[in-house]
């Protein structure tokens, strides 16, 4: 094995992490970053998600028929998706309905497909249960990241605790209306994947093309 | 070798096919969508009658909230033991005991055609249907009168259906109060609706003026019938403001409760 499991654990987190530097998973957080308890509970369902379709598919990976593989993958995902969208509603019932559609959206997520197709079908199966789990996490921190500018800057509360009193509720905060909206974390994420880059010039992409000097005549 | 290969158990056989064969790409396919529909269904089964009395708990927390009566230390199924459950015949004004109180839910969300009517005027945006028998709640005072009765409302806003209730005293003009239950509305504007400053506004406001005109408006200035009649529109959204202001117009007046709350009024519901 090249890595150990706490750097499977520990690099998903800024190094090598699914937002910033795969660029996975963007869409879901779009949608669930404009409270942090609605992010958490988003980042748990898809830290979980991720670890367990990782290694049940790593488990069954010398027996999944390559024609096939992608649906096989994508019957565990779902399968898994629905149980913990049941669990949602069962056990956390306020916070299902916020989230409502965005937890059938976990199959989508790039993130959980991405590893068992480019990590679980070649590892065995707790190495690919760790390493869902940072992956999970990595996607979780910049959940959590950008959240509490939404959340902050766009509600005045923190985990919804007042933390600036808006104007609505006759505090002096004016709200920025604008981070409410999906479209602000894009702004957000894209300020921080700058600021990552800036600091780790490594994860800086290679130009795919190169623009040419013109010859002086 | 076939006699080598009986000897290995059925599972041993399978597992050693080579994994890209035909016959074992269609049992992967098989036997994994038994497995996962097994456990999906399970899951479901399972965990359905805790996911139903959520259901119901969220919608008795909003009924006992928009009453006024809502404390979170008594026991929601306890308190809400106060509340007389009644379908409502809105073309009659009358309760009806042709229905189950246990299954009215059920069938009202099954959009059974035994109790939905096509729409000729659809101003609440309700998709051309409406449901012409609806469970209302009746709040009893001390003396076995009404206090409160409870009417479900709904409509559609900006982007989704409002879905929530109308509290109105006994003499079926004044409002105590109004929730939404499911909206999705813009955070931050339309969303507001579920601002409690918002939601006390309605406390006290007027349906009808004397002579019976419906006068209950949501805009940005009080209608010519005065403030008694006039909720302040959200800021920033008219369009959920609007949806608001059509939906309470639609379903206090004559299409849908106008008859029950005639005969509130009259004093001949009890």
């Amino acid at each position: 094995m090249a890595q150990t499991y706490r750097s499977q654990l520990i690099d998903p987190l800024v190094d090598n992490n699914p937002i910033t530097l795969q660029v996975l998973g963007i869409c879901s957080a779009l949608a669930v970053t404009s409270s942090m308890q609605v992010a958490f509970v988003m980042a748990l369902a898809v830290t979980l998600v991720t670890a367990f379709s990782s290694m049940f598919i790593s488990m069954l990976r010398n027996q999944i028929p390559s024609s096939i593989r992608i649906i096989v993958q994508m019957v565990i995902i779902a399968s898994l998706v629905i149980v913990v969208d049941q669990l949602l509603k069962a056990y956390a019932y306020e916070i299902s309905k916020t989230l409502s559609v965005f937890v059938g959206l976990i199959i989508t997520n790039c993130i959980v497909m991405g590893r068992a197709e480019a990590f679980a079908m070649k590892n065995p199966p707790i190495a690919s249960f760790i390493d869902g789990i940072g992956n999970g996490l990595g996607y979780g921190l910049l959940l959590m990241v950008v959240s509490v500018f939404r959340e902050l800057f766009g509600s005045g509360s923190l985990f919804g605790i007042t933390i600036l009193p808006t104007v609505n509720n006759g505090g002096w905060y004016v709200p920025n209306g604008l981070l409410l909206l999906p479209p602000s974390a894009f702004f957000v994420i894209g300020l921080i994947i700058w600021g990552i880059r800036t600091w780790k010039p490594g994860q800086v992409e290679e130009r795919e093309y190169k623009i040419q000097t013109v010859e002086a005549h | 070798m076939p006699e080598a290969n009986e000897q290995k158990g059925l599972i041993r056989r399978f597992l050693e096919m080579p994994a890209d064969s035909v016959s074992k790409t269609v049992i992967v396919a098989v036997v994994l969508c038994l497995v996962a529909s097994m456990v999906v269904s399970a899951a479901a089964v399972a965990l359905r009658p805790v996911q139903e009395e959520n259901k119901l708990r969220d919608k008795r927390v909003n009924i006992l909230q928009v009453a006024g009566v809502y404390d979170p230390s008594v026991p929601v199924n306890e308190a809400f033991a106060a509340f007389e459950p009644h379908v409502l015949d809105l073309s009659t004004g009358e309760f009806t005991d042709q229905f189950d109180i246990e299954t009215f839910d059920q069938l009202a969300a099954s959009g059974d055609p035994a109790i939905v009517r096509a729409l000729d005027e659809d101003p609440a945006g309700l998709g051309g249907t409406m449901q012409v028998y609806r469970m209302v709640y009746l709040l009893r005072d001390d003396q076995g009168g009404i206090d409160k009765v409870i009417l479900p409302i709904e409509g559609y806003g900006l982007w989704s259906t409002l879905y929530g209730f109308i509290a109105l005293e006994e003499n079926g003009n004044d409002i105590f109060g109004l929730q939404f239950y499911q909206q999705g509305e813009t955070p931050g504007l339309g969303a507001e609706v579920d601002n409690p400053r918002w939601k006390a506004l309605w406390n006290g406001k007027k349906l009808f003026t004397e002579d019976g005109k419906l006068a209950i408006t949501v805009a940005k200035s009080p209608p010519p019938e005065g403030t008694d009649f006039y909720v302040d529109a959200l800021a920033g959204a008219t369009l959920t403001s609007r949806g608001v202001d059509n939906l309470v117009r639609f379903w206090m007046g004559e299409a849908g409760y106008g008859t029950f709350l005639e005969r509130l009024k009259a004093g001949e519901v009890d």
